[in-house]
C-alpha cells in the first residue's frame, strides 16, 4: 500500500492535520485510528468550553470533534478505525494491524504523528497502601461515566487539580456522588481558573493545596484514604494526617505524550516536553515526519491543538510537494528565566507563512511580569502580563515585520519582573 | 461601595474581575462597575454573576441501539444556577433511541424556562456490518 500522507491518530490533532493537508493539495491521505470511532478523547469530554478561539462559540467536546469528522467525510479522506499502528521506520514505512486487513504495511511520503498523550497512574506517583479496587485515573473514570454509563463510585477523593480532575469532580457530583476533596500537592492549582470556579466552588468542594495522599486503605475496595499536608520539599508533615472515608480515588496527576512510535522512527525527543523536537513547520528531527497536538506537548485548550495541527498538515503538504525549505542552520529557541519550555525548538524563517507562534509554559505563578523575546540578546518584543500560571499555556506571535529582522542564532523567551512604581 | 472579586468563566482565559456595586443614598444598588475583563462578555458575566448567576449543564442520557449506551446532551442556554440539580433529575429520566443527530431536541421547554435539552453529538443506529474501514 502506498499513500502520500499517513496520519497516526484520529483525534483533534490528526483530523485537523488531515483536513489541512487535503486543502493544500494532498490527494492521497490515510488516517489510522485505534479506537472504534474518530474524535479521540473529545468524545468523552462532554462539558463545554471548546472552540471559543477556533469557532468563536462555546462547544462541547463531541460537538467540536463532530465538526472536524463531518469535514473529513466531506473531503472523502480515507481512514481506518480499530487499527493499531505497530511500527514506523525512518524511511516512513508504517506497519499496522486490524481485524479486516490483518497485518499490513504502508509506504508513505510523509507521516504526521498525532497519537496524543496518556495519563500518569498511581504507580507514577507511588501512592502507598493496599491494592484495593476503586482507584482510577480521572480520564478512565470519565470514559466509564460519560460513554459507557457506569458510575465508578459514590464517595470520591480526587488527587491532583488538573482540568480532568476538576471536571470529574463536577461530573461525579452531578451524577449523585459525594466528592469529599480535591487534593493538590503544589501550592497552586494545576487546572484552569474557570474550572476551579464552576467545578469546585459552585458545589462547595474543598480544594486542599499543598496536600497529598499518603495511604490507600481497604481490603477488596477502597475504604478510606489518608491525606496530609506537605512541606516546601513536598514531604508529608507528620501530625497533619486526616482520614477520609471513601470508596473511590481518582487521579488527575498529569499527562505524558505517547511517543513509543516516534522513538521507533528515531525521532528526537525533548526531555522537558516528553514530545518530539519540532521546528516551525512541526517537522521532527526526521525529515518528512511531522508531529502535532498532545504528542508534542500537553495542551490545555483544543483550539491550540487545532492551530498547531493545521500547521503540521500544511507543511506536510509542502514537504510532499517538495516546497519545504531545508536549512542546515536553523535558529534555536531558548527558554530562559521563568520559562520552562518553548515549542517549536528550531525555526527556519523561510518556511514561515505570515507569523511565528512560540508556545510555552512558565515554571511557577507570576504576577505583573513582562514576557521578553530576544534574538541574540537583542530585545525584539515584550508583552506585559498581569497573571501567569504553569497550568495555562502562553503564546506569543511574531508578525512579518518582526520576522524579517531576525538574525541567525538564538531566539529566547524569558520573564522580567515589572519594576514596582512607588 | 463594595467590591467582589470573581474569576470570569465565560472562556478558558479566566480573567480576574473586580465587580464594584454602586449604591445610591438610599442604599439601593443602582449599577455595577466591572474591571479586569478583557472582552464585553466579561462585563456581562460580572454583572450576571452578582444578580442572577447561570450555568450551562452538560450530561448524558441513556441511548438504545447505538454503539454506546450514553449520548451527551447540553442545555440550549445557560440555566439558573439553582436549577442545576433539578435539570439533572429530568435528564436522568430520559431514554432515547438511535439514530440521533447533533442538535436534536431531547427535552423541550425544560421547567418552563424556554430552554431545551439538546443532543451534543450524532449517533448512528448500530449495524451488524462493521464500518471499520472506509478505504
Amino acid at each position: 500500500m502506498n499513500y502520500d500522507l499517513v496520519i497516526i491518530g484520529g483525534g483533534p490533532a490528526g483530523l485537523a492535520a488531515a483536513i489541512e493537508a487535503r486543502e493544500n493539495g494532498v490527494e492521497s491521505i490515510l488516517v489510522l485510528e485505534r479506537d472504534r470511532e474518530l474524535g479521540g478523547i473529545l468524545q468523552q469530554c462532554i462539558h463545554n468550553g471548546f472552540g471559543l478561539h477556533r469557532f468563536k462559540e462555546e462547544l462541547t467536546g463531541p460537538e467540536y470533534a463532530e465538526r472536524f469528522i463531518m469535514k473529513l467525510h466531506e473531503l472523502s479522506i480515507a481512514f481506518k478505525l480499530d487499527t493499531m499502528v505497530l511500527d514506523i521506520t525512518e524511511e516512513k514505512l508504517v506497519s499496522a494491524v486490524n481485524t479486516v486487513d490483518g497485518f499490513f504495511q504502508i509506504q508513505a511520503k510523509a507521516v504526521v504523528l498525532a497519537m496524543g498523550c496518556l495519563e500518569r497512574t498511581r504507580g507514577a506517583i507511588n501512592i502507598p497502601g493496599t491494592r484495593a479496587a476503586g482507584v482510577y485515573t480521572a480520564g478512565t473514570a470519565q470514559r466509564f461515566v460519560n460513554m459507557e454509563g457506569y458510575m465508578v463510585g459514590k464517595d470520591v477523593v480526587i488527587v491532583g487539580s488538573g482540568d480532568i480532575g476538576l471536571v470529574m469532580a463536577r461530573r461525579m457530583t452531578l451524577e449523585g456522588a459525594n466528592v469529599h476533596a480535591v487534593v493538590e500537592l503544589m501550592p497552586y492549582s494545576g487546572g484552569l481558573a474557570r474550572n476551579i470556579v464552576q467545578c469546585l466552588n459552585d458545589f462547595d468542594i474543598p480544594l486542599l493545596l499543598s496536600h497529598t495522599v499518603t495511604e490507600v486503605r481497604g481490603e477488596s475496595r477502597v475504604e478510606e484514604v489518608v491525606i496530609a499536608k506537605v512541606d516546601e520539599q513536598n514531604r508529608p508533615i507528620e501530625g497533619t494526617e486526616q482520614v477520609i472515608t471513601c470508596d473511590t480515588l481518582l487521579l488527575s496527576v498529569g499527562l505524558i505524550p505517547e511517543n513509543e512510535l516516534s522513538k521507533k522512527a528515531s525521532v528526537e525527543i525533548n526531555p522537558l516536553t516528553g514530545g518530539p523536537v519540532v521546528n516551525e513547520s512541526m517537522e521532527t528531527s526526521v525529515p518528512g515526519i511531522f508531529a502535532c497536538g498532545n504528542v508534542v506537548h500537553v495542551h490545555d485548550l483544543v483550539d491550540w491543538v487545532t492551530e498547531e495541527s493545521c500547521r503540521a498538515g500544511k507543511h506536510a503538504a509542502l514537504y510532499i510537494q517538495d516546497k519545504l525549505v531545508k536549512n542546515d542552520d536553523p535558529m534555536v529557541t531558548k527558554a530562559e528565566n521563568g520559562v520552562r519550555y518553548i515549542v517549536p525548538h528550531h525555526v527556519q524563517t523561510d518556511n514561515l507563512v505570515d507569523k511565528l507562534t512560540l508556545m510555552f509554559r512558565v515554571d511557577s505563578v507570576y504576577e505583573n511580569v513582562r514576557i521578553v523575546i530576544k534574538n541574540n540578546e537583542e530585545k525584539i518584543k515584550s508583552i506585559k502580563k498581569r497573571h501567569l500560571v504553569p497550568a495555562e499555556m502562553e503564546s506569543v506571535h511574531l508578525k512579518t515585520r518582526d520576522i524579517e529582522k531576525l538574525q541567525a542564532g538564538t531566539l529566547s523567551v524569558s520573564l522580567e519582573l515589572e519594576e514596582v512604581v512607588q | 461601595m463594595s467590591v467582589t472579586e470573581l474569576i470570569c468563566i465565560t472562556c478558558p482565559i479566566g480573567c480576574h474581575l473586580e465587580v464594584e456595586k454602586v449604591i445610591n443614598d438610599d442604599n439601593e444598588t443602582v449599577s455595577y462597575i466591572v474591571r479586569g475583563n478583557t472582552c464585553k462578555r466579561g462585563e456581562k458575566y460580572g454583572i450576571e454573576e452578582m444578580t442572577a448567576p447561570t450555568r450551562m449543564v452538560t450530561s448524558t442520557v441513556k441511548v438504545d441501539g447505538a454503539h454506546l449506551s450514553r449520548i451527551p446532551v447540553k442545555t440550549s442556554k445557560p440555566i439558573p444556577k439553582e436549577s442545576i440539580f433539578e435539570c439533572m433529575k429530568v435528564i436522568n429520566d430520559v431514554k432515547i433511541h438511535a439514530p440521533v443527530t447533533c442538535g436534536d431536541v431531547i427535552i423541550e421547554n425544560f421547567l418552563g424556562l424556554d430552554i431545551n435539552i439538546i443532543a451534543s453529538r450524532s449517533m448512528k443506529k448500530r449495524t451488524k456490518v462493521t464500518e471499520t474501514v472506509n478505504v
